[in-house]
């Protein structure tokens, strides 16, 4: 049981290392950050555990500084992160059957940590829900450790860190070369890259996700309406016959 | 400076409502025992290659492609990436790598050729 539990820990943390490099510098930012606008140790550690969140984190800042109503707070809370809703639904169908691990991994889907896992093929004899658990957990550690390394030792630190946060950046573009490499159909990867840049494009820096977010989906309803029509006139038939291959799989 | 507690705490706990919401919602709604509309399944299918997309220009969205430098570190160094991933695909490699490149050349190289 020991030596289970300590080979999914085995197989997640090397696969974790470029989320702690990037983590580790964003954090120390964050508590740095938090420290010089008057929120001490506990003001940031109950941030990064219970709202564990980036870039909201950091708009958070400036949100507690202005004393702004609640409300207000949620509703840049829910724009800044719709993202997110795409990898809630992009990771439907993998976190399905994680048992008593689902609500954790679903809370600590950052960006990083989706990057990672929505490509994670984990290998046989593994139990994916560990390797899942322990590459989502070792990521919300490697920020809090940050956030309380930047308040609590932020003066002290005199190597220049400037760039180092590309280590995300740069987690980001590896992983879209992977995909890419394992996908024969570009056009969902090239929507993505080249919608968001032409809203970023048109909208600005400050609010091109949500427009970029409805272009993506426009761009695959459009895509998937073409394939459903071209299915129907190849045959009335085939959607019977999926199902029945399915059954079969099922059964097998 | 000292910061009344309630409203930092309520500021915190919206910031966390929302954030779950946006996390938790398309589990919520299509919940794993029942059948998934099959528009939903094929966003599963397309939305992690887009997703990817709009996250690295998510992290470009800060770049001045305007002024001096142009955008000149990023565009190198997510080449460099791109470049070491294609030749060794080792995941640590490139972003290591890339990274280095990119300390470098706004730590060093820029200062010195840019201002």
């Amino acid at each position: 049981m020991k030596n289970q539990q300590q080979s999914e820990f085995h197989y997640a943390f090397p696969r974790t290392i470029p989320v702690m490099v990037g983590y580790l510098v964003l954090g120390m930012a964050y508590g740095i950050l938090m420290k010089v606008n008057g929120y001490g140790v506990w003001w940031a550690a109950a941030m990064s555990i219970f709202v564990y969140a980036g870039s909201l984190q950091y708009v958070g800042i400036t949100l507690l500084a202005a004393g702004v109503h609640p409300l207000y707070a949620f509703c840049m809370g829910l724009m800044i992160n719709a993202r997110h809703l795409f990898y809630g639904i992009s990771m439907l169908k993998r976190y399905q059957d994680m048992g008593k691990w689902k609500a954790y991994l679903i809370f600590a889907l950052t960006d990083e940590t989706f990057s990672v896992v929505c490509n994670e093929e984990v290998p046989e004899g593994l139990v994916k829900a560990k390797v899942f658990f322990w590459i989502s957990f070792l990521d919300q550690i490697y920020w809090l450790s940050g956030t309380l390394i930047g308040v609590l030792l932020g003066s002290l630190i005199t190597f220049n860190t400037a760039g180092m946060d590309f280590a995300l950046t740069a987690l980001f573009v590896v992983i879209f070369i992977d995909q890419w490499e394992g996908q024969k159909n570009h056009w969902p990867a090239l929507t993505g890259v080249l919608g968001t840049a032409a809203c970023l494009w048109v909208f600005g820096p400050d609010s091109f996700i949500i427009p970029a977010m409805v272009f993506i989906l426009a761009v695959i309803s459009v895509v998937y309406k073409r394939d459903e029509k071209r299915k129907e006139q190849v045959g009335m038939s085939k959607p019977q016959t999926d199902g029945r291959r399915e059954g079969a799989h099922h059964g097998a | 400076m000292e910061h009344d507690i309630l409203p930092g705490v309520l500021i915190i706990g919206a910031l966390a409502a929302a954030t779950l919401i946006t996390r938790f919602l398309p589990f919520l709604l299509f919940p794993a025992g029942r059948k998934q509309p099959q528009f939903i399944s094929y966003l599963g299918k397309t939305l992690p290659y887009a997703s990817m997309g709009l996250l690295v220009v998510y992290c470009l969205k800060g770049v001045a492609w305007t002024s001096s430098p142009f955008g000149f570190p990023e565009v190198a160094a997510v080449m460099s990436v791109a470049g070491l991933h294609r030749w060794k695909h080792n995941v640590l490699v490139s972003i290591g790598g890339g990274t280095v490149i990119y300390m470098a050349l706004i730590q060093t190289v820029v200062p010195m050729f840019f201002s």
